[in-house]
């Protein structure tokens, strides 16, 4: 395979010089006889954004919610921040690809409802909730219904759950696959400026290339059968160009070309 | 447009009355009064007070009926639906009771608890809970796999799961369930009062029947029918209020 | 079910109520009177009343549902009416059909038809209303003719939805049947029914039950069957 010209642009063999907020161990995931993940290690870096890249069936989704807590792995183990990963915590937040919002609670209930099952008192939980329904641009829609929401803002909800538990660790599953190609454009902007602004650990689950080299400081290739972590890539010079020169970017450009180089033959 | 609808449904009414009215007059048979004759009939036995009656009779079992088939029927799905071993093993049992002709059973129920109050009850039920269990347990079944994970990553308890997510997101098919189970609730008190024993509008039917009042007769069933379908409507009406949101695709429309 | 078929054993054995006699005794029999022709005559009235009523419900039903879905003036003049009687209580009419029809079998299976036709017909509406609009439209440009585009394409388009409508029918003509049969006049299993208990025969009574109740399920899980292989198209639309 003629993997080669990635290497040149990676920075995969400089030593770890980011402390991992969190690190996944040698984990393996059996369905039965189905080997969905086996033995896979990964870093991620705190105050950074890893995507999962691969094509399906690639376990990238499985590992996600490994390392959520909302699966067991078979062996190895997902530490976060040091401590050892028993089940979801408070930790670490999730945004789902269908949303998963509440249809019958408002867009401030819905905002609200990770800080309500931590007891957080109402009126403190609803001011901390407005707070990042403004911070997601929906200001005004407290009260509306998710049905009353178009895609995108309904995927802005669920970003503000996610914000408003303030977890370290930002857990995203394809987190904009559902929504039209502007609106995810625009999010991917303003994901960028989350991450410089939140200090926070974000993992990204996409089966978009464009999408990962564009908003990913660290891009983690898997691939499926058996299911592993084929190389890493860190793109380095594009990243503080601005939002608007990234897609003109001749490393940019490599990047996605050779990514799609290695994962062509996998696609069905 | 909703003027169109409205005239449209005017149009059809005065349609399907008309056409009775005039298979009164011609006469189809003799035991086939015109609709003004039922409805005078109807006019009248509302103002002596005949129907309140009556109605404080028959509706005695099916509110009772109902009222238990729901506490139970309901308690019953949510059991079902959240436990695999009662699903596997209450599951079949409602699945027959709903394939299955229940109303032979009535003559049984009149031999066991005899004539009265209680076996009209029990028709109401063995009508009326099959649907409500059934709904109520499909629902809890099949809530959506996301919302339950979303509850959990954001540390909801098992209990909190239970009574924020599971509940309402199966609310409005438990509540159609109940729907269902009214109306077939209906049928059941309906049925027993012209099997079991003649009383409230089902004493009306058979005995203007029986002294060939027809007009009476035809009145108490268009009352009856009228009730049921106002009833049920209102209760749509209720549910599309209150589960305005699941109304529509949430997910992706 | 067999913990079912057990737990029944054991209350029958244990005689707590004189109106559950063990399932053995019951199955016993189940196998003495069915050969016998009073039971056999049961069975052949009442599928004769329950075969033609739901043929007539068939017969009307789907073409009227078809029509509904394709005329609008149709469709909104007969909606509101289809749906009054499908959650009406339609045993409130049993009378009426009794002083119209007489006590015979006419009652009886105008009973059965009544009970089925209203989900048939609206089961067939919504099946051709939610036919693609890009189906018909290749009909069109495919230059169909309009007989030609009925049968080949609305119907088979239709079809999973309007098998569906009769699924649900024939489990309510059953229904319908035996309400008709135990209203209407003593025969057919209804009969059996009301003899049975007038004279104390517990064995008798549930071994028809069974029969009854085996038939019924049969007769829902075939067609739930039957429509699972036709309706493998339907969620690939």
């Amino acid at each position: 395979m003629a993997m080669s010209p990635i290497k040149e642009v990676t920075a995969q063999t400089t030593p770890m010089e980011f402390e991992s907020a969190v690190s996944v161990r040698n984990i393996s995931k059996n369905y039965g006889d189905v080997e969905a993940l086996r033995d896979m290690s990964l870093e991620f870096p705190r105050g950074q954004l890893t995507s999962l890249l691969g094509p399906s069936g690639c376990g990238k989704t499985t590992l996600l919610k490994i390392i959520a807590g909302l699966l067991e792995p078979t062996s190895g183990q997902v530490e976060v921040n040091g401590k050892t990963v028993s089940g979801p915590g408070k930790d670490r937040a999730f945004v789902f690809q269908d949303f998963a919002l509440l249809p019958w609670a408002t867009v401030i209930r819905n905002v609200a409802f990770g800080l309500e099952m931590r007891g957080v008192a109402a009126s403190e939980r609803e001011a901390i909730a407005e707070k990042y329904i403004k911070e997601v641009g929906l200001a005004g829609f407290e009260q509306s219904y998710p049905h009353e929401l178009s895609g995108g803002m309904r995927q802005r909800v669920g970003l503000a759950r996610a914000l408003a538990v303030d977890s370290d660790v930002l857990l995203m599953d394809e987190p904009f696959s559902a929504v039209d190609e502007q609106t995810r454009r625009k999010f991917q902007e303003d994901l960028l400026n989350l991450v410089q602004i939140e200090n926070k650990t974000f993992i990204f689950v996409t089966h978009s290339i464009e999408e990962a080299v564009y908003v990913s400081d660290q891009i983690a290739i898997l691939l499926p059968r058996p299911s592993r972590v084929s190389e890493i890539i860190r793109p380095s010079s594009f990243r503080d160009k601005g939002v608007d020169n990234i897609r003109r970017d001749p490393e940019y450009l490599d990047i996605v070309d050779n990514i799609w180089a290695s994962l062509r033959g996998y696609v069905e | 447009m909703l003027n169109r609808a409205l005239l449209l449904k005017l149009l059809s009414a005065v349609v399907l009355f008309g056409a009775w009215e005039i298979a009164g007059r011609i006469p189809v048979s003799f035991a086939f009064p015109t609709f003004l004759e039922s409805m005078t009939a109807l006019f009248e036995m509302t103002m002596n007070g005949m129907m309140f009656q009556a109605y404080s009779e028959t509706l005695r079992p099916l509110a009772i009926g109902i009222a238990i088939s729901a506490v139970l029927g309901i308690a019953i799905g949510l059991w079902v639906g959240l436990n695999s071993f009662f699903d596997w093993l209450f599951s079949p049992i409602f699945i027959v009771m709903q394939a299955a002709p229940l109303a032979a059973l009535i003559p049984l129920l009149v031999l066991a608890y005899g004539i009265g109050l209680t076996s009209k009850v029990i028709v109401v039920c063995i009508m009326a809970m099959p649907v409500i269990v059934l709904n109520t347990s499909g629902a809890v079944r099949n809530t959506p796999e996301s919302i339950k994970e979303m509850g959990q990553s954001f540390l909801a308890s098992k209990t909190s799961i239970l009574l924020r997510i599971v509940i309402p997101a199966a609310s409005p098919v438990i509540f159609a369930g109940l729907r269902l189970g009214i109306s077939a609730g209906f049928i059941g008190a309906i049925l027993a009062e012209l099997k079991i024993t003649p009383t409230g509008v089902g004493d009306i039917i058979t005995y203007s029947r029986s002294i060939a009042d027809y007009p009476s007769m035809y009145a108490a069933i268009f009352s009856i029918i009228l009730l049921a379908v106002l009833f049920l409507n209102l209760l749509e009406k209720i549910e599309k209020v209150l589960f305005k949101g699941n109304q529509r695709g949430y997910v992706s429309d | 079910m067999i913990v079912w078929g057990l737990l029944w054993e054991i209350v029958g054995q244990a005689e707590l109520t004189f109106f559950i006699p063990p399932l053995s005794e019951v199955l016993a029999t189940l196998f003495s009177i069915i050969g016998t022709p009073a039971f056999q005559k049961a069975l052949a009235e009442t599928a004769y009343a329950f075969f033609v009523g739901v043929a007539f419900a068939i017969a009307i039903g789907i073409p009227v549902g078809i029509l509904m879905g394709k005329s609008r003036l149709l469709d909104e003049l007969l909606l509101p009416w289809v749906n009054v009687f499908l959650s009406a209580p339609l045993t409130a009419l049993v009378p009426v059909l009794m002083v119209l029809f007489g006590f015979g079998m006419k009652s009886i299976i105008i009973t059965t038809a009544l009970f089925a036709i209203w989900i048939i017909i609206l089961n067939s509406r919504a099946g051709v209303i939610q036919i693609n609009r890009s189906l018909v439209e290749m009909a069109h440009s495919f230059g169909a003719s309009p007989l030609n585009a009925f049968f080949k394409i609305y119907f088979w388009a239709a079809l999973p939805e309007i098998l569906g409508g009769v699924r649900i029918g024939i489990i309510r003509a059953v229904k319908g049947v035996i309400i008709g049969q135990l209203l209407i006049s003593i025969v057919g299993f209804g009969a059996l029914f009301e003899l049975y208990s007038a004279n104390f025969l517990m064995g008798h009574f549930w071994a028809v039950l069974i029969v009854l109740f085996a038939l019924a399920f049969t007769i829902s899980e075939f067609l739930a069957y039957l429509e699972r292989r036709v309706s493998y198209y339907a969620s690939k639309r």
